[in-house]
């Protein structure tokens, strides 16, 4: 097992579709999160921007462009991009310098200005992108693929439309607790079944929305923790960012076609079942341990979906997992506390760091009316776009 | 766009893959550079035509318009179209692609078989942009 690195300051900018600069949420999240670990700017070795994708400079230097608007301080700084495994890049980039003795502290940022609508690909003629291909030749959007995936649940596991819709139902009922959340109203499932359908079968309110919004960590060495007075602070045991293995047989944006399987015989598990077992592995425990997941419900299919990879329950068994109750709040294993994609919509460099903010809050103890009782293991789950795994574990 | 994707007309057409000589891989798009295969030395990428006919993986729609690159007339009112992961048995890959025009939702089911026919995806004036599109087999639409 590697070396654990504390978890000493977390801090988010609210999010939501509030009209201003990334650099602003990002600095705003920064601050908070120092505020929070009590670490002066000034003391912190090393700055981690997770990039967001911009057509000028700024959004592709992260890091600089946040040391800069926090004041140029001659810090260690580097900038990750990895689509929506951004943050979790970003996190691990901060851990590995500290772990090698390059960094006492480390502050790690991403915050987003999201366009609205549908994400699509950067500007130009560019057939040689996956991402540009799939826009250009079959009009796939990223509900596109949602849809793919619901729709293969409901063939293969018997998963419903009432299922889905209580995905939504739960997960907007959890970031109704959450000042950050952009949608902090309960949503019903008549609500979910009204809404207009967008990738057949699924419709508005199972699919998330774009946001801004922003979040920072910052992280440190057990030693310095220890001298700065954390002596039981959260710590940060695994993150597993492992790329698929071939031949990937999941049909995935963004891609046309999954590889071939006739020569080559793919491994026993799916890639998202991989990056949950890497980070498993690195932190020494199972599914078994642990309090609470915040996954990546980009739509509430791909939830249910994260319950069988994550090993909550056994494969086709997901929506028997939700109906008992075990993943809402109060339950067994409780799933998105913190309303989760559902409630927050999609800041893409932020995501996976804001989900460690909410393990954080959790296992500390401090998470409010979404508290999950006596926390101390967490996980969380996404995947970045053209393969980049991402799941972190924290304990306390 | 994707030259040498497919080629052929009716029941010739068909879409076309590359095959590494060393390890039998084969790939859609089409990979010329190399081959992707971890386990493979490396070898000649050389043309072969997929699979006509496969079976339904999973099936979806569009019901909003998708926005640039992709082509389609803002003066007109959207017209939703159904997209279809198909695997190909022999090959054992799974391909996506538009269904023909008039085939919904409504029509299709996980596991149907469906082919592989010619088709348009946008033109203008000076230029007809052609694709693949998946029919489900007995449907002549
Ligand atoms: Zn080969």
């Amino acid at each position: 097992m590697t070396g654990e690195v504390a978890v000493l300051g977390a801090g988010m900018h609210p999010w939501g579709k509030w009209g201003r600069s990334f650099v602003e949420y990002g600095v705003v999240a920064a601050r908070a999160a120092l505020a929070d670990a009590g670490v002066g700017w000034r003391d912190v070795g090393s700055i981690v921007g997770a990039d967001t994708v911009r057509g000028g400079y700024p959004g592709y230097v992260a890091g600089a462009t946040f040391a800069k608007a926090l004041g140029w301080q001659g810090a260690r700084v580097a900038s990750v991009y990895a689509a929506c495994a951004s943050g979790a890049q970003a996190l691990n980039t901060a851990r590995a310098q500290i772990l090698a003795g390059l960094a006492d502290v480390v502050l790690v940022v991403g915050a987003d200005a999201a366009p609205k609508g549908f994400f699509r690909p950067a500007g130009g003629e560019r057939p040689d992108d996956p991402d540009w291909l799939r826009f250009r030749v079959l009009g796939a959007t990223n509900p596109t693929y949602f849809g793919l995936f619901a729709r293969r649940r409901m063939a293969v596991h018997g998963d419903t439309l009432e299922d889905f819709a209580q995905v939504k139902v739960k997960n907007a009922a959890q970031g109704a607790l959450n000042p950050n959340a952009r949608y902090r109203k309960r949503v019903t499932a008549d609500e979910v079944a009204g809404s207009a359908v967008v990738a057949d079968p699924l419709r508005l309110l199972d699919i998330c929305a774009t946001s801004d919004g922003g979040a920072a960590l910052v992280l440190s060495s057990m030693e310095f923790a220890r001298r700065h007075g954390a002596a039981d602070p959260v710590r940060i045991r695994a993150v597993s960012t492992v790329t698929p293995r071939y031949p990937s047989t999941v049909l995935d944006l963004p891609d046309i076609a999954t590889d071939s399987a006739a020569t080559v015989a793919p491994a026993a598990e799916t890639f998202r079942a991989s990056i949950a077992r890497t980070a498993y592995e690195e932190a020494g425990i199972g599914p078994e341990d642990l309090s609470l997941a915040e996954v990546y419900d980009l739509s509430t299919a791909l939830e249910l979906q994260w319950y069988e990879d994550l090993g909550l329950c056994a494969e086709g068994e997901a929506a028997k997992l939700l109906r008992e109750g075990a993943t809402a709040l109060g339950g067994r294993i409780p799933v998105n506390v913190s309303g989760g994609l559902a409630s927050f919509g999609e800041a893409v460099p932020a995501q996976a760091i804001a989900q460690v903010c909410e393990l954080t809050w959790q296992l500390r103890g401090v998470a409010g009316d979404r508290q999950v009782t006596g926390a101390r293991v967490g996980i969380t789950a996404n995947q970045g776009l053209f393969g980049h795994g991402s799941s972190v574990v924290a304990v306390r | 766009m994707v030259a040498g994707w497919f080629s052929g007309d009716g029941d010739d057409f068909r879409l076309i893959g590359t095959r590494c000589s060393a390890c039998a891989s084969v790939f859609f798009p089409r990979e010329d550079a190399f081959c992707r295969n971890p386990g493979c030395p490396g070898g000649e990428l050389q043309e072969v035509p997929l699979s006509r006919r496969g079976r339904v993986w999973s099936y979806t729609d569009s019901r909003y318009r998708p926005p640039s690159p992709y082509v389609s007339d803002p003066e007109l009112s959207w017209e939703p179209y159904a997209l279809i992961a198909v695997e190909l048995e022999s090959e054992r890959i799974v391909v996506l692609g538009q269904t023909v025009p008039g085939v919904t939702v409504a029509d299709l089911t996980v596991g149907m078989e469906v082919e592989v026919v010619p088709g348009v995806l946008n033109e203008d004036a000076e230029t007809t942009w052609t694709t693949w599109h998946w029919r489900p087999t007995g449907v002549t639409v």
